[in-house]
């Protein structure tokens, strides 16, 4: 069972994925990017990080999708990417060659360092409920950096409206 | 036959080589984010797999934070890719070479 959801799970990831980066248009990438933040979901809910689970669908697939197909609505740049102009030659290959390569490196080092870890299944029995222990660890190991993080989502608010603002004055 | 922690990191190394591929590869900037943003779930995916192989909530905390600076990180991003569209319609990521003094 658990075997048959983390292969569906991760078709969803991997194949949203490549969708991501084939699609022409940017709306089906911003489609492609959902499911894979779903697939990615499922594979919090089967590591028994419920709530995580909770926040990535939340936040990940609700707003920040939503703003990314808001921002493409919005500037009109749905419809396909112009491929025909190539301002490097050699570009794309070179690129694909590298991207290729680092993937077949880490996961090569991951497979490789697969004895370190043992070979105990990843679901084990969690002593404390998922929210709870989490809730303990970030109010008050890390609390200082939980307070820092609503400093951050101000600054980021404030910045993305002054930086859009439109000047009354201005000469466009 | 259960998933071990070992597939879990492959399949987070597989994730983060196809948005390092996507990143690489194409010029629109809106696709150049949604491609970072397959690389930080590939990472969280790592986090939460070793945490819960090691029963160690702070992998999950880290996690939080991560998520955190990620939406603040596409605000801010989104800010800037729309008062650079706003000027330059349909610019891709090479047009802003010209901002070279």
């Amino acid at each position: 069972m658990e075997l048959i959801v983390f292969v569906l799970a991760s078709a969803m990831v991997l194949s949203g994925a490549v969708g991501v980066v084939m699609f022409k248009n940017p709306v089906h990438a911003a489609l492609g990017l959902v499911l894979t933040l779903f697939g990615v979901a499922v594979h919090f809910v089967s590591m028994e990080a419920h709530f995580l689970a909770a926040v990535q669908v939340i936040v990940y697939a609700g707003a920040i999708v939503v703003l990314f197909l808001f921002v493409i609505m919005l500037l009109g740049v749905d419809r396909a990417e112009d491929l025909t102009i190539e301002p490097l030659k050699l570009q794309r290959p070179v690129a694909a060659v590298l991207g290729a390569g680092v993937t077949v490196l880490v996961a090569g080092a991951v497979v490789r360092g697969a004895d370190t870890l043992g070979r105990e299944s990843v679901v084990s029995a969690p002593g404390d409920s998922n929210i709870r222990a989490l809730a303990r660890s970030l109010y008050s190991d890390h609390v200082l950096a939980f307070e820092l993080t609503s400093v951050l989502l101000i600054v980021a608010v404030a910045g993305t409206v002054v930086l859009t603002r439109r000047v009354k004055k201005s000469e466009g | 036959m259960e998933p071990t922690t070992t597939s879990y990191l492959v399949l987070a190394a597989l994730l983060f080589g196809i948005g390092a591929t996507g990143l690489m590869i194409r010029r629109n900037p809106l696709v150049m984010f949604m491609c970072i943003e397959l690389m930080l779930n590939a990472v969280n995916l790592t986090f939460v797999a070793l945490a819960t192989r090691f029963s160690d909530i702070d992998g999950q905390t880290a996690v939080f934070f991560v998520m955190v600076v990620a939406a603040a990180e596409v605000v801010v991003g989104l800010g800037i890719i729309i008062s650079i569209m706003r000027r330059r319609p349909g610019a891709t990521v090479d047009d802003l070479a010209e901002l070279r003094g």
